[in-house]
């Protein structure tokens, strides 16, 4: 039996039959951690030593009866833009590189509450501005599937760990595709729920009104799982939706039969790569075998999406990133004369290019001249967008699309163009807009053997819908049995 | 042309720390003077991932304060960021509110000592976390942060620019901050800072256009506000009776 | 060019950042291109619409004023690149 090649059901299922130990998943884990992470990268820290410890009491809490608890000792992985109390929390920056974070981040505490053991921290671009990862201060990391290639971002880390079975499931965040984008790119499934389905407190800030955290997992069952662990009203966050906690894995049906699926012309054709077009049109097919009907429709609001997502993202990120001072917490520059020196030397020194970047566009479209042509137009844009969407759900119970246009790029292929890097966001961008849930499944490989991910998007807090739309798909196409990453050069 | 061709044009802003049990945006107590750094948490020190989570106490004394100053209170209100740098404001954005406080359209009525009433009328109030305390008496060129005061919940009470002596901008925070001791929303001691006012002044010849004001920040006794007041009227008659209009200065007091 | 290199300066002060001469080109570059592209919005129609600040529609969400002392205070300080007698020490502020 290859321990870190199951999904955390099956991991579950093993324990209760006795066919395993908590002591043996983690030290499996471990051991792939060693062999693979070399190649990998995916960890800015690993807590290997600490997780073995922790198995071993948790082991011994659960044979003397004192604790009990589905998940306990299941080990996860967590990107490292969620606050861990005691473990280093550095956004993958320069500027938080020796940050001790002083609490736990919600998500992590009800993480924590369950007995699941944390394996480490994940890289990603840093403070959660990127689409490859290749803006880590640390490292980059690579793509399971072909070494050569990016693993998306920015939770490229948390979806490359997966893929390369060092972790069983994992911890992203998306602000406007940082779960699904990746998780298309390593063949794995990941979700970003309804803004407010789960806490934010504890999530350093990138974008607040687009913020959320999810799960990226081998299987939608364990996505459905992770939702249930993390989801949760929350007084620490004022958008923390306050409604009824549901079991997700009980909409995993596999019945589609009379679903609405909505295809939005404008997602598909120009831009998009072919076999990543033919491998989702013939998904629907699938769809329609299983009796669900498909129909099309339109969202001509896709460029006017991504548009306003940058405005938004980065208008919110230059006044979020502004505590970042040199203060509280490093990084503080080695010679400074006086106050205004200090903030600018530190925060010259220790945020990356593209962090810059954002801040500059941020600060400028909030500067006064500027704020009415580009941030307020693009919250009346935000709206526009909502009504589209609204007015597409009113026809259909969910919408498919390509996840991202394109299969993992090569590392380095858009580095040097950050308006195309953004581009690359247009098909992920309006479910952060509009706060729907959307969620990225493996849908074949193209023509190099790379993933495809398609994406569902959902009405507000319609998750079950597109758990069980995703479920029944997979099901079918049996893409872990028949794909699997290659570790190749 | 004498003194008594002109006439004086007096607005102020008044910040109240109001006496709530707890800060505006965290769970910390609402006390500060003690040692330093003990009422403390990662949301009143912007740690990295903290929100903030409005104190209902904070919105309920605001708006008995708006009722006690006859305003309106708006149904649809909310919060805004201002964005600076400065190492007492650990987000490096003060939470206040912009374009929608909590009350509008208020006035007060003062009595000034030759018997007559006048109406003071309140353009707005709204709420506000107050900074944290920077400690410069320390012999080693640096200052010390202590953040016990950041977070406490203020509002501010902004008045049209209908003063024109100080004697009536000492009537008006007089009668303010006994109504604000009245209704329990702040203790009001201006010793402690708990009251203070930001004065706007500009002098004009009777029937003239609004002069140019200066905005003196901070002023935290009565005494000081008439003297300052008075001093900067004279300072800006003379200004203009030596053909030189005056210019806009900001004093930070205290 | 939509943005002057004066107003990238501004900007960059504004954020507290320094650039340095070749990074003032870059972003100038980078600042426009994004800046066209942006500048589709402009063709949206939004006429008649409100402005969305979040996407979800929480409102009146207060806390108890009930205090609850954090405990871990020393942790809050632990990060701190230069602190005296429990404070945060930064340079002279005249």
């Amino acid at each position: 039996m290859n321990i870190t090649e199951l999904t955390v059901h099956e991991l579950q299922e093993k324990l209760k039959n006795k066919e395993l130990t908590i002591s043996e998943i983690t030290k499996a884990y471990v051991d792939r951690i060693n062999e693979k992470e070399k190649d990998v990268q995916a960890f800015v820290t690993t807590l290997t030593e600490e997780a073995t410890k922790q198995s071993e009491e948790i082991e011994e809490k659960i044979n003397s009866g004192e604790i009990k608890g589905e998940f306990a000792g299941i080990p996860i992985g967590i990107k490292d833009n969620m606050c861990t109390k005691g473990v280093k929390t550095t956004c993958s920056s320069k500027m938080l590189e020796n940050f001790i974070a002083p609490y736990d981040a919600t998500a992590v505490k009800k993480i924590n509450e369950e007995n699941i053991i944390n394996l480490g921290k994940l890289n990603m671009d840093e403070f959660a501005m990127g689409g490859s990862t290749e803006h880590s201060y640390f490292h980059k990391t690579y793509n399971p599937w072909n070494l050569n290639k990016v693993p998306g971002g920015s939770s490229g880390g948390s979806a490359a760990a997966v893929a390369a079975n060092m972790v069983p499931w994992a911890l992203g965040s998306d602000t406007g595709g940082s779960i699904r984008q990746p998780a298309s790119f390593c063949g794995v499934v990941g979700l970003k729920p309804t803004y407010g389905l789960v806490s934010r407190y504890g999530l350093v800030a990138f974008a607040s009104s687009l913020d959320q955290i999810g799960p990226i997992t081998k299987d939608v069952r364990d996505s459905a799982m992770l939702l249930n662990i993390i989801t949760g009203h929350d007084e620490m966050d004022t958008t923390s939706a306050n409604i009824e906690k549901k079991d997700y894995t009980k909409a995993l049906k596999k019945d589609v039969k009379g679903m609405k699926i909505g295809v939005p012309k404008e997602f598909y054709g120009e831009g998009v790569q072919p076999e990543v077009e033919e491998k989702i049109k013939a998904a629907l097919e699938e769809y329609k075998k299983l009796g669900a009907e498909i129909v099309e429709i339109s969202l001509d609001v896709a460029e006017y999406s991504l548009a306003t997502y940058y405005i938004i993202a980065c208008a919110e990120a230059s006044s979020n990133l502004g505590r970042f001072d040199g203060v509280r917490y490093t990084h503080r520059a080695k010679d400074y004369n006086g106050l205004w020196d200090l903030y600018k030397k530190s925060r010259s020194e220790a945020f990356g290019d593209e962090v810059k970047r954002r801040i500059i566009l941020g600060t400028y479209v909030l500067s006064s001249g500027y704020y009415d042509a580009y941030y307020k137009k693009a919250q009346q844009v935000r709206t526009l967008v909502m009504n589209k969407f609204n007015e597409a759900f009113g026809k259909c119970d969910v919408i498919i699309t390509p996840t991202s246009p394109t299969t993992a790029f090569d590392i380095g292929g858009k580095l040097n163009d950050p308006l195309s890097m953004y581009k690359a966001d247009i098909c992920t961008v309006s479910v952060n807009i509009t706060g729907l849930p959307g969620i990225s499944v493996p849908c074949g490989v193209d023509n190099d053997g790379m993933p495809i991910g398609m994406q569902i998007i959902g009405n507000r807090f319609e998750e079950e819908k597109i758990l069980n739309a995703a479920y029944a798909y997979e099901q079918v196409e049996k893409f872990r049995e028949n794909h699997k990453p290659t570790f190749k050069k | 042309m004498s003194r008594e061709d002109y006439e004086a044009v007096i607005g102020l802003e008044v910040h109240a720390e109001l006496s709530t049990k707890t800060k505006i945006f965290c769970s910390c107590a609402n006390e500060f003077g003690g040692e330093p750094n003990t009422n403390i948490c990662p949301v009143c020190t912007a740690m990295p991932g903290a929100l903030p989570v409005l104190n209902e106490k904070v919105v309920e004394y605001a708006v008995k304060a708006g009722l006690a100053t006859n305003c309106s209170i708006s149904k649809d209100s909310k919060n805004d960021r201002k964005n600076y740098f400065y190492p007492d404001t650990p987000k490096a954005y003060q939470i206040s509110q912009y374009d929608k406080p909590l009350c509008e359209n208020g006035h007060v009525e003062i009595e000034t000592s030759d018997g007559n009433k006048k109406v003071i009328r309140i353009e707005r109030i709204h709420i506000e976390d107050d900074a944290g305390k920077l400690n410069h008496d320390d012999f080693g060129g640096e200052s010390l942060v202590d953040l016990n005061r950041a977070g406490v919940p203020l509002i501010e009470t902004v008045s049209k620019p209908d003063m024109r002596s100080a004697e009536e901008a000492e009537q008006y925070l007089r009668k303010l901050k006994s109504i604000f001791e009245y209704i329990e929303v702040s203790d009001c001691k201006m010793q402690e800072g708990s009251l203070r006012a930001d004065v706007n002044v500009s002098v004009r010849k009777k029937g003239d256009p609004l002069g140019t004001r200066t905005e003196m920040k901070n002023m935290n006794s009565f005494r000081s506000i008439v003297r300052a007041i008075n001093y900067e009227i004279e300072r800006q008659i003379d200004l203009i009776e030596d053909g030189r209009t005056g210019r806009a200065r900001k004093l930070k007091v205290g | 060019m939509q943005v002057s290199k004066e107003q990238i300066l501004h900007i960059a002060n504004l954020a507290r950042l320094n650039l340095k001469e070749d990074e003032v080109e870059e972003y100038l570059k980078n600042l426009d291109e994004i800046l066209n592209f942006a500048n589709i919005i402009n063709n949206a129609p939004t006429e008649d619409l409100g402005i969305t600040i979040g996407s979800n529609e929480e409102k009146n969400v207060f806390r108890k004023d009930e205090v609850k002392i954090f405990e871990d205070r020393d942790a809050l300080l632990e990060n701190a690149p230069s602190k005296e007698n429990n404070m945060f020490k930064v340079p002279k502020i005249i």
